[in-house]
């Protein structure tokens, strides 16, 4: 029974949905409060039963339904039961109905936090909104349906969850990853609410700008958490692919990134205000983008997805109608929006549009390596191809360095002009001090002289060290929440930059064929195979080895890396282990038995790994700081005042 | 109008836009060679075997692993295998480092490496999808073209998670 209450309220929620876009338009059209004001409760409606929906899908995976299909193919009654739990958005059925919970939570949030907003607006806001989740519902009855049953014959026992996916980093990731891509749906809807108007002022920006940032947050979390996962899960000891999946989530992220940094222009000069406009719209497309490369099967070649083709039609024509239909919307009214003010090349403004620029074109190379391999096949008639990491990495990182040196002069430059001879003064000690750190630093490592390795390291240290004198100025008491997490995040990347750097120059590794007693040496430590033994697990069976690292004698570490059978899904995983430290990981992944005892080995030396992710929490750290900041509380106030009156 | 005596913003403003599009200029002009340089072509056992793919150039090649044709060294990491088309086309694979998990005799592998002047193929990559009913398109398609039409679907599988990225790629990051 519990299935169908699931499919019922799911139903239940496509009606309500249906009620939210339509019913508060219809009231801003008539002027009629009472439906305007409809718009709170329906919101709240339709996140009950969405939740509602979810917990019965939950029941279903606790109790071992296997009579429901998805069910059935994801689980399995061995389960640990909080893997049980978080199967549930473990593949496509499900993990889309936490999407259309999510969206219906950001809309109760934005119905519930509004405080300011006026009636009309909101009204307008709450019905863009309910829009795109009835195209999310309607998705999750028409095409893939999580409730589905099997009867009469269904299967006794469940097929189980794919074992790389048995790990807390895949309870955590998809969640968050779903908080930012559809929270991005909250500055697209506002965009789209505010075009209809054709008013927008400065009012509009601040009021997005908490949402965006929020969004922006928890992508930023999701993604490095994504990172970290692959780095322990996968086994190779990578922590970035350049897989379609990996980059459907970045170009969000890249855009967002755009987006802040242009409303932070928009809010306080007044400046391209159609350009944020058309950033607020691009970046939610490229979430709903994002979600087509991933789900419709396009892609299969790179990556395992949905393969139903209905799946991706649907999604397509979505994608068409709400990407179409709000450039349409822009192309007829975003004429109407004059940005005033000027500046000068070395202003502020300047920078955030260098910014911006650098932001857009990097996303664009990102989406052609991405989309290139589909674009080849339709050109060339079925030649497949792959677009290498190569071409990403030679393609991203000038961008990237090119950004980063825009970010160590933007955040201490100032509005409408900046004087050079104040930018000469507060940096020139800086950048004297910042290589002579970079390179104390590499050389007190024993680590070789690598010019570009240093290069990066100064531009990061560069940003790391005026951020720090800026704070100490303010004698570490920075009032202003806003600007409090800017130099949080800005800090973050420069962490992470660092991070990426040493790990990418000074990371040893090799794959050896190891039997017991044998000892490998990689950077200083001593890696020596002690033996291998089997192991019984909850669901597997595992070989496990110990490996004790020495360094100059010392015993640093004891690692058991698993080599683990899955008996339900006759699944093999590689369960690397791994020795952390805030300067340097030791991790050991076995491979396969070769014979003799022996076995293939992956061992990894790798300094400085663990600054990315933490870099990665900074940023995200940054943009939560900036929902603290007071104004927006306040302001939201005035947005209600001024966009009042406008005519519908 | 002079250019001397322009307004300042409109002088701002061409300075603007010729900024704009030398740099997106050069940006894609740097972007489509970087691409041009970094495709990798596919190719299929038969097409190997029958001359068309070029040697010494980076390549994907697919197929089936043949049963029985994995050799292993007995001193290091070495390994190679047969690939096939399950018809006559076959290409013998050398590879030295560590195999994907769901490697195995019988299944649908792709590889990235050079085509040597022998006709064996030198794998740096060896990719296995960690899905067990998961046949690669690519390698579908070979087998499809070598039977005839509509024997063998790629689209056999249900979706895997969100599985963020495959255990088939292992490139060191940025």
């Amino acid at each position: 029974m519990i299935p169908e209450f699931g499919h019922f309220a799911l139903i239940l929620a496509l009606g309500l949905s249906l009620a939210l876009a339509v019913l508060p338009a219809i009231g801003v059209v008539r002027q009629e409060t009472l439906l305007m004001h409809s718009a709170s409760s329906i919101a709240a409606g339709l996140f009950v039963f969405l939740l509602l929906s979810f917990f019965c899908l939950l029941t279903a995976f606790v109790q071992d339904d296997f009579s429901v299909t998805y069910v059935a193919n994801n689980s399995n009654s061995a389960l640990p039961i909080q893997y049980k739990a978080s199967a549930v958005w473990g593949a496509h059925e499900g993990s889309f109905l936490l999407w259309a919970l999510i969206m219906s939570g950001w809309t109760l949030a934005v119905a519930t936090f509004s405080g300011g907003l006026n009636l009309d607006m909101k009204a307008r806001v709450l019905s863009v909104m309910g829009a795109l989740s009835v195209g999310f519902i309607s998705y999750l009855l028409f095409a893939s349906n999580p409730f589905e049953r099997s009867l009469p014959f269904y299967p006794p026992d469940g097929a189980d969850l794919n074992p790389l996916l048995q790990d807390f980093g895949l309870i955590v990731h998809p969640p968050m990853l779903y908080m930012g891509y559809v929270g991005f749906a909250v500055p697209f809807s506002l965009a789209i609410a505010t075009l209809t108007t054709g008013r927008l002022d400065a009012a509009w920006a601040r009021w997005s700008r908490p949402w965006t940032n929020a969004a922006w947050a928890f992508l930023t979390v999701g993604i490095t958490l994504g990172s970290w996962w692959a780095y322990y899960e996968l086994g190779w000891g990578g922590w970035w692919f350049w897989d379609a999946v990996e980059n459907a989530s970045f170009m969000p992220w890249l855009m967002g990134t755009a987006l802040i940094h242009s409303l932070a222009a928009s809010e306080k000069r007044g400046v391209f205000k159609s350009w944020t406009v058309l950033l607020a719209i691009s970046t939610f497309s490229f979430s709903l983008l994002g979600a087509f490369l991933v789900r419709s099967g396009v892609l299969t070649s790179v990556h395992a997805f949905a393969v139903d083709p209905t799946r991706g039609l649907f999604i397509l024509i979505f994608l068409v109608f709400v990407i179409g239909g709000s450039l349409l919307l822009y192309a007829f009214k975003a004429s109407g929006i004059k940005s005033q003010a000027s500046y000068q090349w070395n202003s502020r403004e300047a920078m955030l549009l260098v910014n911006n620029l650098l932001l857009v074109v990097a996303t664009a190379a990102v989406l052609l390596g991405t989309l290139y391999p589909l674009l080849y096949e339709v050109l060339t008639d079925g030649r497949k191809i792959s677009v290498g990491p190569p071409y990403f990495n030679r393609v991203f990182v000038p961008i990237v360095t090119l950004l980063f040196l825009v970010m160590v002069v933007a955040p201490h430059s100032r509005w409408k002009k900046t004087s050079s001879n104040l930018l000469v003064r507060q940096h020139w000690p800086y950048l004297v001090a910042a290589p002579f750190v970079a390179i104390t630093i590499t050389l007190m490592m024993g680590l070789a002289l690598q010019w570009i390795a240093i290069g990066m390291e100064t531009l990061a240290l560069w940003i790391l060290f005026l951020l720090a004198r800026k704070w100490w100025l303010s004698e570490f008491r920075i009032s202003s929440a806003s600007y409090l997490g800017m130099l949080a995040s800005h800090s973050g990347i420069a962490m992470a930059i660092l991070g990426v750097v040493v790990t990418v120059y000074y990371s040893e590794g090799r794959d050896v064929r190891m039997a017991p007693g044998d000892v490998v040496t990689l950077s200083g430590y001593e890696f020596r195979l002690e033996g291998v033994s089997r192991v019984q697990g909850p669901n597997y069976v595992a070989d496990q080895a110990e490996f004790h690292i020495t360094k100059s004698d010392k015993e640093i570490a004891v690692l058991r890396p698993e080599k683990r059978y899955y008996s339900v899904a006759q699944n093999v995983m590689t369960e690397a282990d791994i020795d952390p430290g805030l300067f340097r990981d030791l991790y050991v992944a076995l491979g396969e038995p070769i014979g003799d005892s022996a076995w293939a080995v992956r061992l990894h030396v790798k300094p400085f790994v663990r600054w990315i992710w933490f870099g990665g929490l900074l940023v995200a750290l940054g943009g939560f700081i900036t929902l603290l900041d007071r104004r927006y509380r306040r302001i939201t106030k005035t947005v209600g005042k001024l966009v009042a009156g406008v005519p519908a | 109008m002079k250019f001397g005596k322009m307004k300042s913003h409109r002088r701002n403003r061409l300075l603007l836009v010729l900024f704009l599009v030398a740099t997106v200029g050069g940006a894609t002009t740097f972007t489509l060679l970087a691409l041009n340089e970094n495709i990798n072509l596919f190719y299929s056992p038969a097409q190997i075997n029958a001359g068309e793919a070029p040697i010494n150039r980076r390549i994907r090649a697919g197929g089936m692993v043949r049963e029985g044709s994995v050799k292993r060294s007995t001193s290091d990491l070495g390994v190679s295998f047969i690939i096939s088309d399950l018809k006559n086309a076959q290409v013998t694979v050398e590879f030295e480092g560590i195999l994907p998990d769901l490697f195995r005799e019988g299944q649908g592998v792709i590889t990235l490496g050079e085509l040597n002047s022998d006709g064996v193929f030198i794998a740096e990559e060896v990719l296995a999808k960690h899905d067990e009913n998961y046949m690669p398109p690519e390698v579908a398609d070979v087998i499809a073209d070598a039977h005839g039409e509509g024997q063998y679907s790629s689209g056999s599988y249900e979706a895997t998670p969100e599985d963020e990225m495959p255990e088939m790629k292992k490139v060191e990051g940025i």
